[in-house]
């Protein structure tokens, strides 16, 4: 008989002792009866637990539902590993080895996620990176002709940086093994202890073209603790920024692709209308990135019926140029021959892989926080939930195209109709010892903020998962059987950050 | 193909005015900050309650100043000041030559001074980049990019981003310099041949910004690359392309004088 899972919502604090802890078996039978009954793992994190050894939490999303499930156990030293069945744990269950030492048995590919040093509980590898680094197992293939192609950690462009290890015969990629860490920067260790005045920021940093989507999450986690929600028109024009956001991302990453097809007309128009969008967010608070608009409790700032009514027009018009832009994009033979049938991740491997966001719905997943775990005012006036069948680059090219139409017209129709009222309240200090999960559809997929409270109300622990960290394994796997040229139109397409990853 | 031209037609010049003519500006853009020490009164650290880096200094002083290396321009002290000692600018002039010329004081502008007549000689028509991110959020990177784009057009200055650090005159380093990152770091800057510069770009990559303090972080590249001089620092989170523009255009001997070329959007009043 299999145990159960506490039903909760996006963005409902439980108390800690309410989220059943099951003996390991037990556990691991209600995750893999949640996941075969179509469950989706939003955060499966690890704790030092009172009782010794390591408190294991999972959260699922039933997305039909409407719900999200906890359940949780306590490991000591070990846990079978379920990624061979349940792909889409394989990176949660490594992560657990190397920042808790859980050992995830019989685990099919169990590597470094971000070489961290082994901090919070012994059992990983000793030694400083380069030594770790050295001895990182890479899979190799062998035979006449393969060979070997090493890219990075640093990078041809301005981008951040990842090593990419290519197994090629010829110009076929035969497999990509993608090392990350490089990034690496202790976000979740300084966020606990906190909220300090320093939390808004490192929530922020935590992948800075995703600054308004994870100040959200962060701040919904937070109000939840609290057992507060923003106001109305806070929560109106926080839904603005994150769809400005969404649309400054998307059309940047329409240029990017058609840059990497060679079609420049669309590649430098966009590259420039990506900023309408950005200053837009600089019109609402100054900065580019949307930084020091959301904090818990709602908004910093406000606009009038003439600011909101200006910003409409102008987004107005800059969606209209991306629109022609893009017209030509999509109609032009060229890009079609690059884009069409390359890097395809077809919809059963993007399902247990996990993919979220975009690069989830170009393969046909129907995963958008926005529309199966909606907050106001997305409860209210749903956007459109857009996919594609193909989960080639140009599904990824179109979903974008889709995505960002849908969102600018929700901009329009919030703009027109702000919900009158304060735009910040009091927040109350967390209460202790709760849990809550806040989920948020950033640009690039699902973000998760998965916060624990302790008995003083601090955060004793924050997890954070950002949409990368369930995407770069179908990065990885879309190469494959593709020619290494098409690598960076195959990136550009996923656009995945190596921060939000990296922590 | 009619198409595409008609698209591009209906577009129109993208590149902005700046340097000859002015830059645009939203009402609500956070530069360089204006301090009025006198208003400051002792024993109220209302603002450094309420930064979130550590950035005030001299609180209560007539020395009351903001260290432009740590700030994030959110501006949450000027909110916090009870006494009004504290806003900010649209003054988008903030690279500076050395670390302690970015904490600012009063309501005076210090520009960044040009490189000497010898290093302007060989890098004023021509200077190629190398970029690293060593710990940044993308936040910078991104706005480095934007300074390449149509709009900014960096390279109308001769100024380019390359891909290999042998190919290049210096280094722009951004992020607080992750543990993981320093040796890619060391080894990208000794790839660069000499003469070289260093430019430090974002809050994280002067003083660590956010992520100061990181056990597995060095708090930026005075630490993270310790023994190399920074010739520019460009403070922000991120900086605006423009500030990143100007910064280095100074450097270059390109962009002199205090005057301040700025415009409204006239959209958010």
């Amino acid at each position: 008989m299999p145990g159960r899972m506490l039903r909760t919502g996006n963005g409902e604090a439980v108390a800690v002792g309410d989220v059943p802890l099951l003996a390991p078996q037990a556990f691991q039978d209600v995750l893999s009866a949640a996941l075969s009954a179509g469950e989706r793992v939003v955060s499966y994190h690890g704790e030092q637990a009172p009782e010794g050894g390591v408190r294991v939490t999972a959260a699922l999303a039933d997305d039909r539902a409407h719900t999200l499930g906890l359940v949780a156990t306590t490991a000591v030293g070990a846990l079978p590993s379920l990624a061979a069945t349940w792909p889409a744990l394989q990176l949660f269950e490594r992560e657990l080895l190397e920042g808790h030492g859980v050992v995830p048995a019989g685990h099919p590919w169990s590597k470094p996620v971000r070489f961290e040093a082994p901090g919070r509980l012994a059992g990983t590898a000793a030694g400083s990176h380069a030594d770790r680094m050295a001895a990182y197992p890479f899979y190799a293939v062998e035979g006449e002709e393969v060979h070997e192609v090493a890219v990075g950690p640093v990078h041809a462009g301005v981008i951040e940086p990842g090593h990419f290890r290519f197994q090629c015969h010829g110009e076929e990629v035969f497999h990509l093994e993608i090392v990350l860490g490089y990034q690496h920067r202790g976000v979740e260790g300084l966020l606990e202890g906190g909220p300090t005045r320093r939390t808004v920021a490192l929530a922020e940093s935590v992948a800075g073209d995703t600054a308004v989507g994870h100040a959200l999450a962060h701040a919904r986690a937070v109000e939840a603790l609290a057992g507060t929600a923003a106001p109305p028109r806070a929560a109106a024009i926080r839904a603005v920024a994150l769809e400005l956001e969404r649309l400054a991302n998307h059309v940047g990453d329409l240029g990017a692709i058609a840059g990497d097809v060679g079609f420049l007309p669309t590649a430098s128009a966009c590259g420039a209308l990506r900023a309408e969008f950005l200053n837009a967010l600089a019109e609402l608070c100054g900065n580019r990135f949307g930084r020091g608009l959301v904090v818990p409790g709602g908004v910093r700032y406000d606009l009038s019926a003439g600011d909101a009514a200006r910003l409409a027009a102008r987004l107005a018009a800059a969606w209209e140029a991306v629109t022609a832009t893009l017209r030509v994009f999509f109609r032009a033979a060229s890009v079609r021959n690059r884009t069409d049938g390359t890097g395809v991740v077809a919809p059963a491997l993007a399902r247990s892989l996990g993919l979220v966001g975009p690069a989830g719905r170009a393969s046909g997943l129907a995963v958008d926080a926005r529309t199966s775990h909606p907050f106001p005012p997305y409860d209210a006036a749903p956007v459109a939930l857009a996919t594609q069948p193909g989960g080639d680059v140009s599904a990824r090219a179109r979903i974008r195209r889709d995505e960002a139409a849908h969102s600018a017209a929700f901009v329009r129709a919030v703009l027109a109709a702000l919900p009158a009222g304060p735009i910040r309240g009091e927040v109350p200090a967390p209460r202790p010892d709760r849990l809550v999960v806040s989920l948020v559809e950033g640009w690039r997929g699902e973000l998760c903020h998965a916060v624990r409270t302790g008995p003083d109300g601090r955060f004793t622990r924050y997890k954070v998962v950002d949409p990368s960290f369930h995407n770069w394994m179908g990065l990885q796997l879309a190469v494959r059987g593709e020619g290494i040229s098409d690598f960076p139109l195959c990136n550009k397409s996923f656009n995945l950050s190596y921060a939000g990853h990296d922590l | 193909m009619i198409g595409i031209l008609r698209n591009r037609l209906r577009l129109g010049r993208q590149t902005i005015a700046y340097p000859e003519g002015p830059a645009r500006f939203p009402a609500r853009f956070h530069g360089r900050p204006a301090l009025d020490a006198a208003r400051c009164v002792a024993g109220c650290s209302a603002c450094a309650e309420a930064c979130p880096t550590d950035a005030l200094v001299g609180l209560g002083t007539p020395r009351l100043g903001i260290d432009m290396g740590a700030c994030l321009f959110c501006a949450r002290c000027a909110e916090a000041c009870p006494e009004g000692a504290i806003a900010f600018t649209r003054d988008y002039r903030l690279a500076m030559r050395t670390r302690d010329e970015l904490v600012a004081r009063g309501d005076v502008p210090t520009l960044a001074r040009a490189l000497d007549a010898a290093m302007q000689r060989r890098f004023g028509r021509s200077l190629r980049l190398r970029q690293v991110s060593a710990g940044g959020c993308s936040g910078c990177e991104a706005e480095l990019n934007a300074a390449g784009n149509i709009q900014f057009d960096l390279s109308r200055f001769g100024v380019a981003f390359v891909a290999s650090p042998r190919h290049a005159d210096g280094l722009v380093v951004t992020g607080p310099v992750s543990e993981h990152m320093r040796g890619a770091l060391r080894a990208t800057w000794e790839a660069v041949p000499a003469p070289r510069l260093l430019i430090a770009v974002g809050a994280c990559a002067i003083s660590g910004g956010p992520l100061a303090g990181s056990p597995v972080c060095h708090d930026g590249v005075e630490a993270g690359l310790p023994g190399v001089p920074v010739d520019l620092f460009i403070p922000g989170c991120p900086p605006h392309p423009v500030t990143i523009l100007d910064g280095l255009l100074r450097l270059l001997g390109r962009v002199e004088g205090d005057r301040l070329a700025l415009a409204e959007t006239g959209v958010v009043e």
